[in-house]
This record gives C-alpha cells, sequence and structure tokens, in this order.
C-alpha cells in the first residue's frame, strides 16, 4: 500500500498526463502547441480540441469517477468484493429500457434516451427493494440482484430478435460508448455531480459497516438507513452514466477494488481515491479504443470488458 | 448507571427467544450470562445493546427505556464485542481501534490529538500496539480478538457488552482476556459478559445469572448460584460443587 498523500499527487498528474495525451491522439495526432492553440476560436484545430476532443474527455473523467464512486458505495455496504453496480441490475434496467424505447418507438426523438434510461435504472432499483425489503442480508441482495441482471439481459436479447431492424442504434448504444458525446451530454450529467459529495459524506458510517452490524448500531450508526442513502445515492450515479454513455461494464467493479489494494480501506481515503481511479481508468479505456485501429473507433465499454472480465475471474478464484 | 429489563421477551423474526425477563445488572461488577446453547443468553446481550428491539416489556438504560435514547448517546455508555467479528479488508490495526472513536468524533472522522492519544493507550492496554500497523486481516484468531477488545475500549464507555470473548482462545489467551476485564473493572467499568464455562464465570466473575429455554432461572454470586441443584435442573448435568484450591470460590466436577 502508499501512502494517501503520495497516492493523490501521482493519480493527479498522471490524470493530466493522460488527458493531454487523450487530446493530442485520435484519428489525426496533434502537437503539444496545436492541442493548447485549440483551446483557441482561432485555431484550425479548435473543432477537434474544443468540440471533440475536450468534451470527450472531460466525459471520460466525470463518467469514469461516478461509476467508480458508485462500486464503491455498492461494495462497501454490500461487505462483498465481487458486488457492483452491474450486480445490482441497475445497468441491465437501464439498457433494457433504453433498447425498448429504441426499438418500438424507432422514430422517437434520441434525445430522450438518457431520461429513459434513467428511468429504467431507477426502476430496476425499486424492484430490487421491493424484492428484498430494507433489512435484507447482503448476500440476499446480491443473488437477487444478479437474477435480476439475467433477466433484463434475457429480455433485451429477445427484444433484439423480435425487431432485428431497429438492432444497429441499439448495439452500438449496449456496448458503452463515448463515441459522438460531447457539451450536451457533459452537461446533462452536471447536475448529478452532486451524488458525489453526498457519497463521500458516508465515508465514516461505510468503515462502520465494515465491522458488521451489530457493532456498527452499538458505535452509534444506523445500518440500514445508511444501506439506503448508500445504494440510492449508487443507482443515481450508475443511472446517469449509463444514460449517457451505455453500460460501460465492469468498471463500477474493477475501479474500488483497484484502489482498495492501492491504500486501503478507509472510505475517507478509499472514497475520494476510487475517483481518481475510475477517471484514470476510463481515460486509457476510451484512448485506447480511440488509437487502436484509426479512425474505425471501439467503443470504451470493449476495452473495460477485456480487462474486467478476466479481472473478475481472477478475484473470483482469489476468494475460493 | 444500570441496565435493567422490565417483563422483556425478544427473538427474531418473531419467535421469541427470550419471555418475559425482569433483572437489573448489577453496576460496578464483572457479570456473567450463562445457560445451556440456545438459552437466550446472547439474545438477551443484542437486547441490552438495542441491536434487536423488545417484542414487548422494555430495557432501561438508567431507567428510561433504550428507544427513546439516541443511537449517538447510547454509543458513549455501552460497548459490545460481538461473538463473531468480520475481517474489514485492507485496515490496519490502529485505524480499526479509532474506528472505536466514531461516537467521539465529528462528520467526517478526524482525530483528534487526544484520540490517538487514547487509541494509543487502549492498544498498549491490551497489549497489542506492536501489531499497529498490521493489516487486520494478517491477525491470529486471539490477536484478532485484543484488537477489537481495544476497539470498543477506545469507545470509553462505562458498561462493556461481551459475546463470549474466549470462546475461540487458547487457554492462556482465555485467562489473560479475564484479568484484562478484572483490570477494566477495577478501573471502574461494569463488564456484563455471555460466557460457556460454568467455571471460568465462577472464578472470575461477580454476579452469575443463570437462564434456560429463553427464562431468568437464578442469579446471584457464585456461590449462590453455583450448586449441585442448579447443574441438575439448568443443565441436566450431574456435578458436584467443589472449592477451587487457589482461588477459594466454587467449580463444579462431574460425576461420570
Amino acid at each position: 500500500m502508499i501512502t494517501p498523500s503520495r497516492f493523490f499527487l501521482f493519480s493527479t498528474l498522471l490524470l493530466v498526463f493522460l488527458a493531454l495525451t487523450s487530446l493530442s491522439f485520435g484519428a489525426v495526432s496533434l502537437s503539444f502547441l496545436d492541442v493548447i492553440n485549440g483551446f483557441f476560436e482561432d485555431s484550425e484545430h479548435y473543432f477537434t480540441i474544443h468540440e471533440y476532443r475536450l468534451p470527450r474527455t472531460l466525459l471520460a473523467i466525470v463518467v469514469g469517477a461516478m461509476m467508480a464512486l458508485s462500486g464503491a458505495l455498492v461494495q462497501g455496504v454490500i461487505r462483498n468484493p465481487l458486488a457492483s453496480p452491474d450486480v445490482l441490475g441497475v445497468s441491465h434496467g437501464a439498457g433494457l429500457a433504453a433498447v425498448l424505447y429504441m426499438t418500438f418507438l424507432p422514430d422517437a426523438s434520441t434525445n430522450w434516451l438518457p431520461e429513459v434510461a434513467l428511468v429504467g435504472g431507477l426502476l430496476a432499483a425499486i424492484v430490487l427493494w421491493l424484492l428484498c425489503g430494507t433489512s435484507s442480508s447482503a448476500i440476499k441482495l446480491a443473488i437477487t440482484g444478479v437474477a435480476m441482471a439475467a433477466l433484463y439481459g434475457s429480455a433485451i436479447d429477445f427484444v433484439l430478435l423480435v425487431k432485428p431492424l431497429e438492432v444497429n442504434n441499439a448495439l452500438l448504444w449496449l456496448t458503452g460508448s463515448l463515441w459522438g458525446r460531447g457539451w450536451p451530454q457533459l452537461t446533462s450529467l452536471l447536475p448529478w455531480l452532486l451524488l458525489i459529495p453526498l457519497g463521500l459524506g458516508l465515508a465514516k458510517h461505510l468503515n462502520l459497516i465494515d465491522l458488521g452490524d451489530d457493532s456498527a448500531v452499538c458505535l452509534g450508526t444506523k445500518p440500514n438507513i445508511i444501506r439506503l442513502i448508500s445504494l440510492a445515492t449508487a443507482v443515481g450515479l450508475t443511472a446517469s452514466c449509463v444514460a449517457i454513455c451505455g453500460p460501460i461494464g465492469f468498471l463500477g467493479l474493477i475501479a474500488p477494488h483497484l484502489t482498495r489494494r492501492l491504500i486501503g480501506g478507509r472510505h475517507q481515503v478509499l472514497l475520494p481515491a476510487t475517483l481518481f481511479v475510475g477517471a484514470l481508468l476510463l481515460v486509457i479505456a476510451d484512448l485506447v479504443a480511440r488509437t487502436i485501429n484509426p479512425p474505425i473507433e471501439l467503443p470504451a465499454g470493449l476495452m473495460t470488458a477485456i480487462i474486467g472480465a478476466p479481472y473478475f475471474l481472477w478475484l473470483l478464484f482469489s476468494l475460493r | 448507571m444500570t441496565i435493567s429489563t422490565d417483563a422483556l421477551t425478544v427473538g427474531y423474526h418473531g419467535t421469541a427467544i427470550v419471555q418475559s425477563v425482569k433483572l437489573t445488572v448489577p453496576h460496578g461488577k464483572i457479570t456473567a450470562l450463562l445457560g445451556p446453547n440456545g438459552c437466550g443468553k446472547s439474545t438477551l446481550l443484542k437486547a441490552f445493546a438495542n441491536i434487536l428491539k423488545p417484542m414487548s416489556g422494555d430495557v432501561y438504560w438508567e431507567n428510561q427505556p433504550l428507544q427513546e435514547l439516541s443511537a449517538k448517546h447510547l454509543s458513549t455508555q455501552l460497548a459490545l464485542l460481538p461473538q463473531t467479528q468480520p475481517i474489514p479488508e485492507g485496515i490496519k490495526v490502529k485505524d480499526l481501534v479509532a474506528y472505536g472513536r466514531s461516537p467521539h468524533t465529528g462528520f467526517w472522522g478526524n482525530l483528534s490529538t487526544t484520540d490517538l492519544a487514547i487509541v494509543q493507550s487502549m492498544m498498549v492496554q491490551t497489549n497489542v500496539d506492536e501489531l499497529a500497523d498490521k493489516l487486520v486481516s494478517e491477525l491470529s484468531g486471539g490477536q484478532r480478538q485484543r484488537v477489537w477488545l481495544a476497539m470498543i475500549l477506545a469507545q470509553e464507555t462505562p458498561y462493556l457488552l461481551l459475546d463470549e470473548p474466549t470462546t475461540y482462545m487458547d487457554i492462556n489467551h482465555q485467562v489473560e482476556l479475564m484479568h484484562t476485564l478484572r483490570a477494566l473493572n477495577n478501573q471502574g467499568k461494569t463488564v456484563v459478559t455471555v460466557l460457556h464455562d460454568i467455571n471460568q464465570a465462577a472464578r472470575y466473575c461477580d454476579h452469575l445469572i443463570v437462564m434456560k429455554a429463553g427464562v431468568l432461572i437464578c442469579q446471584g454470586t457464585p456461590s449462590e448460584v453455583l450448586t449441585t441443584e442448579m447443574l441438575q435442573a439448568v443443565f441436566d448435568l450431574k456435578a458436584q460443587v467443589h472449592k477451587d484450591p487457589v482461588s477459594g470460590t466454587p467449580m463444579c466436577i462431574v460425576e461420570d
């Protein structure tokens, strides 16, 4: 483990470096000077940098941070390193709502897609809540979540098979991508950033929940209320991200896990640190996805899945 | 400053385990809760700690029902050592012990110099100060138990509730723990502990409370409580009671 101050210094530098790299590379490679000039309107690269790469890079940072925090909150209250927003079925619920919208209302405006996905994610959370109640065990919540996620996943497949003509749009969105996202998407995500301080504020209570409910009660916290606030915050963070970028898999699982290994499990450090790790991971994934074979772009969700799936399996086996 | 109960019935998922128990825990003493498995001694302890809510009747702290007290206030009065302790990932011993300061710290859980001094002195008292920078997940069972004890001591409550603290320990650590409890008692703390070993309870505790099938059978000093009749009635055990040759407290010897 490394000390928190060293971690934050190093990860800030790395994030700045990667953000600049992300601005430089893509279908066209630009020099560092071109990137700087690109911030000003009279530059020939203004459109590439300011209108295209800058919002996209910022979106990768914000979405990565939000997904990571969401995962850390879920892992904190479910006390299971395999838990993540995917496990709760929130991502799949949002995905199903979006696919239904795209296939059954093909003429409707795609501008409403984020709101539709958000409603789907929240509905999935409410269904989970109705099935499990307020005081259910962590294991029951996780298993029910996995079962619901599988159900939504099958429903998505069913819809895609029944309505093969509208498949293309849906498939593109379902892999999770930052392609074509810009300032409007970033702006629509801004209000949801308020959930970040709310999540960070739970740090002290999440530490106590780590000690088991009985100890948490005796140390003056209310586990069920903390669990409700945490999960609601995590659902809001995930659903708002999925609504914009589609389900970017495994990010909410890997980022908090990696962070815990780097700087330990004290939530006052873990939660802020995981924001950085999540942002770094998604910036890297998007950068690689854009530059691996230009001008063809792979979805960032594909990259996170390529790293995430083996990581998940390794985790599963190391738990025995 | 006492815990008492009146007509307390409490249990899990609508099934009563402890039935209409009325008692007062003696202040300033070490009290043991005894009885066969499933008699409700751990359930009673959890009701004392406000973890389980009464199905009927009440638990009182200083003559006020627990329900009417804030969780925050209660956490400065009663501390609990649970029977099984989950192993938090990536947490150092000194961090875990510092979690015990939670009722006294602010929103973000920042530790003052006073808090840090208390954490240090509790680690010294339970002999885990050398483990301060180790991860809790790297410790042996006995070490972990002592670290958790340091954590609840850091809570600085006048009352300590312990659920079978000696069960998984080697005998030398059991004795050491009972001595630590006496030292804490001499510092003014009231201790209530669930114990399995009757002879251990009779030797190291001041007051015994015996339960069977959720009902309070008898209570009193070890010599009042530990009798052949009680062992027969509660544990269905034929045994003789003799004086412990070292401490002079009663002890039971099982007849065939």
